[in-house]
């Protein structure tokens, strides 16, 4: 039972480094790039800029919570 | 060899060179203090797994339907991607073009008889522990591209290499930029995580596949520029930034 569970801890743990590592901030723009391209799309309009934008302007931003923290 | 396969080849060797130099650092590290024996075969046992996992994740996401698939895996890769670029721009910024640490050896040589269980398992340990998200990068990259088999050629091709470098000129593995190639790669892995997680919402990229070298430009560009602007942090030339 402690090995199983050891081991689920240990894919939980895998899952939670590999998506939100060292800063959230990343992965909740990415996830709102998204959701805002897939709306603009609905909308009619070619949105392949945003995401781009987005991720430049994200990783601007964590870097300074780095240099902050 | 098209274009599609060389970027294949070349981000699945660049993204598997950096994590196997944490590997080789390790097996070398618990080889040389420990004995070779049981950790070769830890680290053998540790490849075994990470084969099995790349087998089984392959065969399950070449049954997807390529739309979902390149919006999940582009996602994922973009998220993880942003990760390397984040910390490739700290390091470089920080110490410039820089290998990993060197392993500290004690003599603490396994001199009993059969398996040295702690060397095997520290090994393997090392080797799944490393392994397991490039095995994913690997994977995810190779079916999302149809090239599946080029991408595992690519993986193994680094930890061949690495190793052989590792093992041949001890410890110059430690001297090689892995700040530098976790940048690189975590610009490629931006690059395509955009282009697909955006194909897969239905997105018409201008130039079609010809948009990708527009967004490694892009991207690349923004890293050095970030390097810039955290060179300066560091100096303490622009605080306020």
């Amino acid at each position: 039972m402690d090995l199983a569970w050891s081991w689920l801890r240990g894919f939980a743990l895998f899952w939670y480094h590999f998506l939100i590592g060292d800063d959230w901030l990343l992965a909740a723009a990415v996830v709102a790039g998204l959701v805002l391209t897939a709306l603009l799309r609905a909308g009619g309009v070619k949105a392949w800029w945003l995401q781009p934008l987005l991720v430049l302007a994200v990783v601007g931003v964590s870097l300074r919570r780095a240099h902050r923290a | 060899m098209s274009a599609s396969i060389g970027f294949v080849l070349v981000t699945t060797f660049l993204a598997s060179t950096v994590e196997a130099i944490e590997m080789v650092t390790i097996v070398v590290g618990i080889g040389a203090t420990r004995g070779w024996r049981s950790t070769l075969a830890g680290a053998g046992s540790g490849f075994l797994l990470l084969g099995v996992v790349i087998a089984v994740a392959g065969a399950a996401l070449r049954a997807i339907p390529i739309g979902p698939l390149r919006l999940t895996v582009g996602t994922l890769l973009l998220v993880f991607g942003l990760q390397w670029l984040r910390k490739g721009v700290l390091r470089v910024a920080a110490h410039g073009f820089q290998g990993v640490r060197e392993v500290q050896e004690d003599d603490e040589r396994w001199r009993g008889a059969g398996m040295d269980w702690t060397a095997w398992l520290l090994a393997f340990k090392g080797v799944v522990l490393e392994g397991l998200e490039v095995a994913f990068i690997v994977v995810t990259f190779g079916a999302t591209a149809n090239q599946l088999g080029w991408a595992v050629f690519g993986g193994v091709s680094a930890v061949v290499v690495t190793g052989a470098v590792g093992f041949g000129i001890h410890h110059s593995v430690t001297r090689i930029p892995r700040s530098v190639l976790q940048l690189v790669v975590g610009v490629m892995l931006t690059t395509f995580g955009t282009f697909w997680s955006l194909e897969g919402l239905g997105i018409d990229w201008p130039a079609g596949d010809a948009a990708i070298l527009g967004l490694l430009a892009f991207y690349l560009l923004a890293a050095l520029g970030y390097i810039a602007i955290e060179r300066g942090r560091v100096l303490g030339l622009s605080p306020g930034l």
